[in-house]
């Protein structure tokens, strides 16, 4: 069996951050990859998809993005292209087309089974990124002849079925998704729980700019008031582009916006009576957000105008009328530990771990929403992480060998 | 929280309240709730209502006391008024579960209440429980609250307030969403 100090799981940003580090300190590594280099930026992209983030923030541990236009934002193919250049410009020990099938204890460490045999080793980064949309139970109660499909697998409008769309979700994939599908002529109906509005510009600077520039983005982990809210906060209503995608430009264009989609029942979708009160906190909590940069940068800018919701909200969609011939489930993305053989796992299923330290002795797991700090979930924020991992890393291993001599001394 | 008092008192216990959120994340069954009510049918439109004991935090518990609600309907209804109607209660319940929100979000967030009062009023169409038109439906068309709140805080942090209180109210919550009822009936001839 090959062994390695150090198995990295994932050829993502993420992943050959920490390979990245891993070289620099001399620890072996191999990065085992499902795919290709990159591959859930290949794979699991719709069309038009482009950063939230300015091409100023594409930046890894000695790699940044050098093209001549800073403040656009990279598409997904030239994510994907940016992250296989790193690859090959770290030499990074990439076995792609490799799929992890199980991590378990082993003898002094770990054995990771891959369908291209098992490594032995004593420390394992999980860097696998966030590749699965569990659908919510209700979709089950969808009446026949409905098309179903979850964000990762939408592609663009052209692949739908003519007629109206049901969007399920209201953070960046939801809005981006209902607007390009309204365009294409298909009637959207777009449902929305609790979700983050932010505009895309704030006093002549994109609203990134400012979260860098007033710290937002370095907030860390354990200084959180409440850090497992703040991870599981919907995404930013963002679109990569000059535009805003918020409600209010959503409805302009003739977008119907309901409450959250609550339940379905005889073939009848309901929607919860709690839309004002959603896009209430929403607008307090945006509000909250610009005063905090004007505190910052001293004056005041123009606010975005309140979320304007309709006089009348609709609860009950009939679905069997032929209105809605599709409906978009941009409900939220998991990551994938079913390959885990490791009681690491909290009675709800989710990882214990600490920063990325997981509770399991030389684990770690990288690339999740604010995982060390709030930059953690973007790519610019895998230089930090990766770096802090690492170093934990490093000394865990250094613990370890003083003890192995300890005893053999 | 320390050991000293915190400076803003609105009388409710939020040391007691993180104190269950945290206990709740060593031991989720005893999260597991389940509240009852018992109804008698008394004459005409007027019932008795009793409410006593409640299961929660893994075992049997009790109110310190029975509680008895009269339900009835006025007598432009032809009743003869014993008690409030059944629709008033779901009022009843809304404004103050709403109102308990309000009360422990400003605790948590350390905001002085002088004084929070709020009309819920129901739009409501007489036609649906007739069967006089298929196309109104039995319940509320559509429900509003108006608060008038004194507190120690801004405009908006008051807002804040209040729409994290409806956030976290389970009666809000109960007349927005959908919800499974199942009524079951034992008959004795």
């Amino acid at each position: 069996m090959p062994t390695a100090t150090t198995v990295v799981i994932g050829a993502g940003h993420s992943g050959l951050a920490v390979s990245r580090h891993l070289a620099e300190r001399s620890i072996d590594h191999v990065v085992v990859e499902r795919g290709q280099v990159a591959h859930s930026w290949r794979t699991q992209r719709w069309d038009s998809l482009r950063l939230l983030t300015p091409n100023w923030m594409t930046r890894l541990p000695g790699h940044r993005y050098e093209g001549d236009d800073p403040d656009g934002y990279l598409t997904a193919a030239e994510v994907a292209r940016f992250v296989g250049d790193y690859a090959e410009a770290s030499a990074a020990p990439v076995r792609t087309e490799t799929t992890v099938t199980a991590v378990r204890a082993g003898d002094d460490g770990f054995t990771v089974a891959t369908d291209q045999g098992e490594w032995r080793c004593a420390t394992v980064v999980l860097a696998a990124g966030i590749t699965t949309a569990p659908l919510p139970a209700l979709a089950e109660a969808l009446p026949p002849g409905i098309e179903s499909v979850a964000a990762l697998d939408y592609r663009n409008p052209e692949r739908l079925p003519e007629g109206g769309v049901l969007v399920v979700g209201g953070a960046a994939s939801g809005v981006q998704i209902a607007e390009e599908i309204h365009r294409s002529g298909r009637p959207v109906t777009l449902a929305t729980g609790e979700h983050v509005r932010v505009p895309r510009r704030y006093r002549g600077r994109d609203i990134l700019w400012w979260l860098d520039a007033a710290g937002v983005l370095d907030q860390r982990w354990d200084e959180m008031d409440d850090v497992v809210r703040a991870r599981n906060l919907a995404s930013f209503q963002l679109v990569g582009g000059e535009r805003t995608v918020d409600f209010n430009a959503l409805q302009r264009q003739g977008v119907h916006l309901v409450g959250k989609l609550a339940g379905i029942r005889d073939g009848t979708a309901q929607f919860s009576g709690s839309l004002r009160n959603v896009t209430s906190l929403a607008d307090l909590k945006l509000n909250r957000l610009l005063h905090s940069i004007d505190e910052f940068a001293g004056g005041t800018g123009e606010r975005p105008e309140p979320t304007v919701v309709p006089n009348d909200p609709t609860l009950l969609l009939d679905l069997r009328s032929g209105a809605i011939r599709t409906v978009v489930w941009a409900t939220g993305i998991k990551p994938d530990f079913s390959w885990l053989e490791l009681p690491v796992f909290d009675h709800r299923g989710r990882l214990r771990h600490e920063g990325g330290v997981v509770d399991w002795p030389g684990l770690y797991v990288t690339g999740l929403p604010v995982l060390r700090r709030r930059r953690s979930t973007f790519i610019d924020g895998a230089a930090a992480d990766a770096a802090d991992l690492v170093d934990h890393l490093d000394g865990y291993l250094s613990g370890r060998a003083a003890q192995a001599s300890q005893t053999s001394g | 929280m320390t050991d000293t008092a915190p400076a803003v008192d609105n009388g409710v216990n939020v040391d007691a309240l993180f104190g269950a959120r945290s206990a709740l994340s060593d031991s989720p069954e005893i999260a597991k709730f389940e509240w009852r009510s018992t109804v008698s049918w008394v004459k005409g439109t007027h019932s008795l209502s009793e409410v006593e004991t409640f299961y929660g935090l893994g075992g049997e518990q009790a109110h310190t006391k029975k509680f008895t609600f009269d339900a009835d309907h006025p007598p432009q209804f032809a009743a003869e008024d014993h008690g409030i109607t059944p629709v008033e209660y779901v009022l009843v319940a809304l404004g103050s579960c709403l109102t308990a929100g309000i009360a422990s979000v400003a605790q948590v967030r350390q905001v002085k209440l002088n004084s929070v009062k709020a009309t819920v009023a129901a739009d409501f169409d007489l036609h649906g429980i007739l069967g006089a038109d298929p196309n109104v439906r039995n319940g509320f068309s559509n429900v509003t609250v108006n608060y008038e709140i004194d507190a120690d805080a801004s405009q908006e942090d008051i807002e804040a307030i209040v729409a994290q209180s409806q956030k976290r109210s389970a009666v809000y919550d109960a007349l927005t969403n959908p919800t499974n009822v199942s009524v079951n009936v034992n008959a004795s001839s």
